[in-house]
């Protein structure tokens, strides 16, 4: 039972049902052919599938939500289904983007959009209903630290304004605590664990919640120890530009240097180039100017030129895990996934054989070693596509954005997993947004879109205190 | 994306609703598909050339947007002139190779025709919004709305199938697999990447459905429009220009005794 203007954060691990009963308040759910349905969900005590445009929804991939090609028309959307006048549409429309602070011509491109803007406009999207109901399914998970707090506020300042209810799921706690006066967690099997304000549920629940993988405001993550080894540069980027085009650079003038048993993190704002750097070092894009140089001990006899290695020289060098883990995946069970890469390197079938069962193993996925990749969730999807990478042994990982969406508990196996890699020799480059993944990990950080475009060495904070 | 995109024109052609477009050049390309001769292939594409100037279009951006006519319209005739149906007077052989007269006329007939019908419509739909099509399509000729603006979000996506498939064959080779062997790999390769493009473009499909429901679409509520799409005097004026160069070129090739009609 949720009362008008209560404003509530929906928590729970994940597969609890969060999503799905947000979906079921915004009416999206779908006709009894497509899953069972007990028990009954009311909206000012009607069904709230036969309520639409009651609840406003909002979801978490930026990309998915843009409906139309120009801002104002992608807005007026909604009223449009409810029948509302056109003078009224076009007066709802600006008061709606005026509500979520985007000060932009109606007739500017939605594709130009930031990740932050193009949720703000979403959440003007469902506000132009005026919903007495607004629903928000992590809609912060996939933004950079700025959009997470220019959707914040601007969610704030709406409800604020409106008098709207709100219902928020989201793992990270802390982002959306000043905002939210109830939090309620949901129990895996189904049924309420608990509710009340988020002062008394923190407290009586936080070490649980933080076990689960919500990450509790308090609950400091822990930062694995780090074994100081001795370190061998692996790959000189000297002035690099880089661009996903000939001649077009987005970035240059890129100084930095992997080495074994070191990570380095690249950091800076959306848009500045950092995924295309990336995969120019991952060897997958040509350098548009300056120099990629690979040393002996990478090279091995090959090429300086990572670009120059065909596609299986690569595996045993610079393993590549992609933001989307989905573009990776080539097989149709995880078995088959993780043999791929040993398989292309022409093992011995015992050997290919004992990578993948001790890979599925370590990553606690020899439950699902006949699953399709696809059918995973987004943390085993994550694990799973780190796993492809380990499986042929490079001596550099690249990993982009490995922390993006990811709950708690994900987030501290990928840092063990990283930390591991680096003790054995391995160097790592990590594009992130994600300051504790830094915090933990990180040797050398790269910051793009700066002054300077140089990387600067850190005092490791996890080298220190295991020290 | 940038052979797609729409160029936008202070013209009035930028301004006319695209229904009318649609209806001008569906009147030239039906007249112009009736027959199969030079005369009023000609005369339609003369007449069509005159009126590029208020087409919107820089000469660039004309001849890149066109370009792919300029290479398809002569190889049409070459090839119907070597290997099409010989008639008349042999000019030259070769071998297999005869070109007759009727063979020359063929080919001349075959590849002015593909000018004529394709500059037109590459012209008024390098102009044409895809938002104010839908939009007349379904307030003017009172297309089904749900199908309408579904088909327009989903044109929407294109752009992201593109960097989907970029990401794709740079995956393929940080995995190790993109250098199996010549054609018959690079064939495997390309279904299993189209394959994950389907997976991926069926994920994104039914999330962007999600987002369109949540925002009232498919409901029994009557739907409004916010952009009045409205039928008047240039549309009008585009339709019947259209239907006069049809014309003209139907009585000039009448006239010249070429007109045959190939169908019924």
């Amino acid at each position: 039972m949720i009362e008008p203007g209560e404003r509530v954060l929906l928590l729970g691990a994940s597969g609890a049902g969060k999503s799905t009963l947000l979906a079921g308040l915004a009416g999206v759910l779908g006709g009894d052919d497509e899953g069972d349905e007990t028990g009954s969900l009311t909206l000012d005590g009607a069904s709230a599938a036969s309520q639409r445009g009651r609840a406003g929804l909002v979801l978490q991939d930026p990309d998915s939500q843009v409906i139309l090609a120009r801002v104002g028309d992608d807005v007026a959307f909604g009223p449009e289904n409810l029948g509302v006048p056109r003078d009224e549409i076009w007066r709802r429309v600006r008061s709606a983007l005026d509500a979520v602070g985007l000060d932009l011509p109606l007739d500017r491109s939605t594709s130009e959009l930031s990740g932050g803007q193009k949720q703000r406009l979403a959440l003007a999207g469902a506000l132009a209903m005026q919903p007495g109901l607004l629903l928000l399914d992590e809609p912060t998970a996939n933004l950079d630290p700025a959009g997470v707090t220019e959707v914040r506020d601007a969610v704030a300042r709406v409800v604020a304004q409106t008098g709207a209810t709100l219902v928020v799921v989201e793992h990270r706690v802390s982002v959306w605590l000043p905002v939210v006066d109830r939090v309620v967690v949901l129990a895996p099997g189904g049924g309420v664990v608990a509710d009340g304000t988020p002062d008394v549920v923190l407290a009586a629940r936080g070490a649980e919640l933080a076990e689960s993988g919500v990450w509790v405001p308090g609950v400091a993550p822990a930062f694995p120890a780090r074994v100081p080894s001795p370190s061998s540069p692996l790959l000189e980027i000297d002035r690099l530009s880089v661009g996903r085009r000939p001649r077009v650079a987005v970035a240059d003038g890129i100084t930095a240097t992997v080495s074994s048993g070191r990570a380095l993190a690249v950091t800076g704002p959306n848009g500045v180039g950092k995924s295309t750097l990336a995969l120019t070092a991952a060897g997958l894009l040509p350098p548009v100017g300056g120099r990629l140089r690979a040393s002996g001990p990478l090279s091995l006899g090959a090429s300086d030129h990572p670009i120059d290695w065909k596609s299986r020289e690569l595996l045993t060098r610079i393993g590549t895990v992609f933001q989307d883990p989905e573009h990776q995946f080539l097989a149709s069970t995880l078995r088959q996934e993780l043999a791929t890469g040993p398989r292309a390197l022409r093992l011995a079938p015992r050997d290919i054989a004992d990578r993948t069962d001790e890979l599925l193993h370590r990553l606690r996925l020899d439950h699902l070693a006949e699953a399709n990749p696809f059918t995973l969730s987004g943390g085993e999807k994550r694990r799973l596509s780190v796993a492809t990478v380990l499986a042929t042994r490079p001596r550099i990982v690249v990993l982009d954005e490995p922390t993006f969406g990811q709950d708690a508990r994900t987030w501290r196996e990928l840092v063990a997993l990283c930390a591991e890699l680096l003790d054995t020799g391995s160097g790592i480059v990590a594009v992130t947004h994600d300051a504790e993944f830094v915090d933990a990990l990180a040797d050398e950080v790269l910051e793009l879109g700066g002054a300077s475009a140089h990387a600067v060495s850190r005092v490791s904070a996890s080298i220190g205190a295991s020290a | 994306m940038t052979v797609l995109a729409t160029i936008a024109t202070q013209r009035a052609i930028g301004r006319v609703n695209p229904v009318a477009k649609l209806l001008a050049a569906v009147v030239l390309s039906l007249t112009l598909l009736l027959s199969i001769d030079w005369v009023s292939a000609g005369v339609a594409l003369v007449l069509e050339a005159g009126l590029l100037a208020w087409s919107g279009l820089t000469p660039g951006q004309l001849l890149r947007r066109t370009a792919p006519l300029w290479i398809a319209a002569p190889l049409a005739f070459i090839t119907t002139c070597l290997y099409g149906r010989d008639s008349g007077a042999t000019l030259l052989t070769s071998g297999f190779i005869t070109v007759t007269q009727g063979s020359v006329a063929l080919g001349l007939a075959i590849g002015l025709r593909i000018l004529a019908i394709g500059i037109p419509g590459i012209v008024l739909f390098a102009t044409t919004d895809p938002t104010d099509l839908a939009d007349g399509l379904a307030q003017v000729l009172r297309l089904p709305s749900r199908f309408v603006l579904g088909a327009l979000a989903g044109i929407r996506l294109v752009g992201l199938f593109q960097d989907d498939w970029r990401q794709l064959g740079l995956a393929r080779r940080a995995r190790g697999v993109a250098d199996v062997g010549g054609l018959i790999g690079r064939i495997r390769r390309g279904a299993g990447m189209a394959f994950a493009l389907l997976v991926l473009s069926v994920r994104r499909g039914s999330k962007l459905a999600t987002a369109m429901e949540a925002r009232g679409f498919g409901s029994d509520i009557e739907r409004t429009w916010a952009r009045p799409s409205t039928f008047g005097r240039p549309e009008w004026t585009l339709v019947a220009t259209a239907a006069l160069i049809a014309a003209v070129a139907v009585v000039c090739a009448v006239g010249a005794g070429t007109w045959e009609i190939v169908v019924g």
